[in-house]
């Protein structure tokens, strides 16, 4: 699977699809009125990778749950007879097609980098879900697109899945391959508890309808990353597929933009579910606005520390404290490293009526976050105090509520270099740390020592010394600088600052 | 102690969870990967089970799981035999496992016809291609290795949790009670098995080597409380208590018993007002696990 570098000298998203997970279009497609909609679509949606002739297929399908992180099929040529659990009476899929593996081991270790867990599962007999079966089989019948599939982690939610779709992304852009990219959801998936005539079929609820409605008008805009952000209220307002993390996926792995020329190929009810097929093609021209209400995370760090007990699972409000080092095991069994951040625990579980919840330990340190700073882009605080002493986290230029990078950042989405300003970088990152400290009851003069992360010495160390020189100058706080590959976001210049505590603690 | 129970009644009930370490753990002949230790407690527990079992006169295992997930009503296996590979979708490592059962489905049937005399939404199930799930097939290789029994496995049945728990809890409990009448009916001696954990939040991470029983602990703390809560209720013989507090208990610890299957059970036993006897506790990747049983004929006895 070569691709034409004459057309994309690196991998490219050329079509995003939306596509329903029911066996019905692929089953019964003259089942009812409503089914004979989506096999429509699906030929529709069919039709336009046929005309793109892409190297690769990538499906997320919110019917594979997987618990351990993410799972991605390893076999090379999936080979097995499906029959749905709920809809076996509609027959069996028969199903052997080629899997894109090395292109999954990359996925594999984007994802890692980014902080998932991911695994690659190859065994006989592994259960495909419905959902990818179906969207592969009317997809390409023959089975020659090779295929790439993604698990949809049940505990997951908007920042996991996302990182998921940027480890797609990554992947897709260093592998020089054109690449459609699927989510196979429902938008919603509020089943008829009885079984109706397919004849007679219609959304479960009047309510899940209008915002099904509602959602595919923003859809028809192109807007994908629109309907990203917004997939939050509709979760609570509609009865959501799996929360409509499918949506996230999409947009992430797409390229988290809304230009596209959107699609609606077919909407229309299965036993209650609303389903609907969507073509995104992505097209400059067509490019809306954005406006991020939601984080834009790149990496993840939550969940990771609870093997090692103890303090990683102390309620919320207790001390983040790193998980004790366990001892050594042999070594065939040596522990995966975890990151040092503590998880809190899901605020739904709760202790039972009649006993009192679990008590902190006692309390000594104090996490210190504050809207006036950028907003982390993983599970920590801006700062802690311990004692006397004020830790910060890593603090960059961004700027609070937008995210925007004075100077500019450092690469655009698709990873191309950009030019930017490294001066107003650090002048940004120095601001911060000052709303950061003041926060904290402490000022800039109270900093004791810096480490200072750059990703180009030779560009940029000058003219960020002459910036630290204005303000540092006069406090002297001793000074590290390295040069580092990459920070998590698009800027040039971090800063990591130790400083005195005021007051009491 | 042998007893010939008379035909036409639930001889025993047990909770049987179905984490697939347990047999990955025990190194059956029937599953691929191999382990060298693991979740020993939980793994004794079924061992008192299996023994308490042996004493009885059991013509069939009814098993209620939630690993066999539908909507539109309750379906039950309803072909003579099932046999294939069933491989654990969430943990494929440890699971891989060759099945050859075998259904009674006169029995089957029956339940389908009460459960729809009741009123409820009941489907055979009568693909022959169709892979049992590995719920079923993990709780009764636990409870009967063996497998010289036939088996009725019925389907979680979600539609009516998604409406509240409470919703869901009734409808499992008259599938219980239809479930009592189809044994009574077709005059079986049936032991009936609910797989489900309790608590049920799991590690998303796990050790590189799954037995490594340094890193099994339960999730949360809170959840803890609850299991034990629940499992103080049902060795006290307060089954109805249980019941009653089965919906925050299941939104508090996340717990399994949303699938419905320890309803089912309670249900088909009548409420049992007896203790329960617990055969064991213990975590697997952090969800919490009992074995239990109920005799009604011990009950009796007292
Ligand atoms: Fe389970």
């Amino acid at each position: 699977m070569t691709t034409s570098t004459a057309r994309t000298p690196t991998g490219s998203v050329e079509l995003a699809l939306l596509l329903p997970r029911m066996p019905h279009p692929l089953l019964c497609p003259d089942g009812g009125p409503g089914v004979r909609r989506l096999a429509d679509g699906y030929a529709a949606a069919r039709a336009q990778l046929d005309a793109l002739k892409p190297d690769l297929l990538v499906i997320y399908s919110v019917g594979w749950h997987s618990i351990l992180g993410h799972l991605l099929q390893s076999d090379p040529r999936p080979t097995w007879t499906h029959v749905d659990e709920e809809f076996h009476a509609l027959g069996a899929i028969d199903y052997s097609f080629p899997v894109d593996v090395p292109f999954t081991e990359v996925v594999i270790q984007r994802a890692t980098a980014r902080g998932l867990a991911a695994r690659g599962v190859n065994y006989r007999g592994f259960p495909i879900d419905t959902g990818t079966l179906v969207a592969k089989q009317l997809l390409d019948p023959s089975s020659q697109l090779p295929v790439a599939i993604v698990s949809c982690n049940v505990y997951a939610d908007r920042a996991e899945t996302i990182i998921l779709g940027k480890a797609v992304r990554d992947a897709i852009l260093s592998s020089g391959k054109r690449v459609v990219v699927a989510a196979v959801s429902n938008l919603t998936q509020r089943l008829f508890p009885r079984p109706v005539p397919l004849t007679e079929d219609r959304v479960s609820s009047r309510q899940d309808d209008e915002w099904n409605q509602k959602l595919l008008e923003i859809f028809a805009e192109g807007r994908l990353e629109d309907v990203s952000q917004l997939a939050r209220t509709f979760a609570a307002q509609a009865r959501a597929d799996a929360r409509l993390k499918g949506v996230w996926w999409l947009a992430a792995a797409a390229g988290a933009h809304n230009g596209y020329r959107g699609e609606v190929l077919a909407y229309a009810p299965v036993q209650g579910a609303g389903c609907a097929v969507v073509s995104l093609r992505p097209d400059a021209s067509a490019a809306a606005q954005l406006e991020f209400d939601e984080d834009d995370v790149d990496i993840f760090r939550g969940d990771r520390g609870v093997l090692a007990g103890g303090e990683a699972r102390a309620p919320a409000a207790a001390p983040t404290r790193a998980p004790p080092t366990p001892a050594p095991a042999p070594a065939s069994a040596a522990p995966a490293a975890a990151p040092p951040a503590a998880a809190a625990p899901p605020a739904a579980i709760s202790a039972p009526p009649s006993v009192a919840p679990p008590t902190a330990a006692a309390r000594s340190s104090t996490p210190i976050s504050t809207s006036a700073a950028p907003a982390p882009v993983g599970a920590y605080p801006h700062a802690r105090r311990v004692g006397d002493l004020l830790f910060l986290s890593g603090v960059g230029p961004r700027q609070p509520g937008t995210n925007q990078i004075p100077g500019g950042p450092v690469r655009d989405a698709e990873g191309r270099p950009l030019p930017y300003d490294v001066a107003a970088q650090t002048r940004a990152v120095i601001e911060n740390v000052r709303r950061i400290l003041e926060a904290a009851g402490s000022r800039l003069e109270d900093i004791l020592d810096v480490t200072v992360f750059l990703i180009d010495m030779d560009r940029d160390f000058a003219a960020y010394n002459a910036v630290y020189n204005e303000v540092f100058a006069s406090i002297g706080a001793t000074r590290t600088t390295l040069a580092i590959s990459a920070l998590p976001t698009p800027i040039a210049v971090e800063l990591k600052v130790l400083a005195a505590a005021r007051g009491p603690a | 102690m042998s007893t010939a129970p008379a035909p036409g009644q639930i001889v025993a009930g047990a909770l049987a969870p179905h984490p697939p370490h347990l047999v990955y753990a025990e190194n059956p002949p029937q599953n691929e990967p191999r382990a060298e230790c693991g979740w020993e407690v939980l793994r004794w527990g079924y061992e008192r089970l299996r023994a308490d079992l042996q004493k009885k006169q059991i013509d069939v295992i009814i098993v209620h799981s939630p690993h066999w997930k539908t909507t539109q009503g309750t379906h039950v296996l309803a072909l003579p035999q099932f046999q294939g590979l069933s491989v654990d979708p969430i943990f494929p490592h440890l699971f891989r496992y060759q099945y050859d059962l075998r259904v009674d489905v006169e029995l089957a049937h029956a339940i389908v016809a009460e459960g729809r005399a009741a009123g409820l939404e009941l489907q055979p199930m009568e693909n022959p291609k169709f892979r049992v799930d590995y719920g079923s097939i993990i709780s009764c290789h636990m409870t009967r290795p063996t497998w010289d029994l036939p088996i009725v496995a019925i389907s979680s049945n979600r539609a009516h949790f998604d409406f509240g728990n409470e919703v869901g809890e009734q409808l499992q409990v008259r599938l219980g009670e239809a479930t009592r009448r189809a044994v009574e009916r077709t005059g079986r001696r049936a032991l009936l098995l609910a797989s489900n954990s309790l608590s049920h939040r799991h590690f998303t991470v796990e050790p590189a080597l799954p037995e490594d029983m340094t890193h099994e602990h339960i999730y949360h703390h809170g959840q803890y409380l609850w299991d034990m809560r629940m499992i103080n209720h049902l060795r006290a013989g307060r089954s109805r208590q249980a019941l009653a507090e089965m919906p925050d208990f299941i939104d508090g610890a996340i717990s399994e018993c949303k699938d419905g299957s320890l309803t089912w059970l309670l249900s088909a036993l009548g409420f049992p007002a007896y203790p329960a006897e617990l055969y064991g506790y213990g975590t697997v990747i952090g969800t919490g696990n009992a074995i239990m049983g109920w005799d009604p004929a011990r009950a009796e006895a007292r």
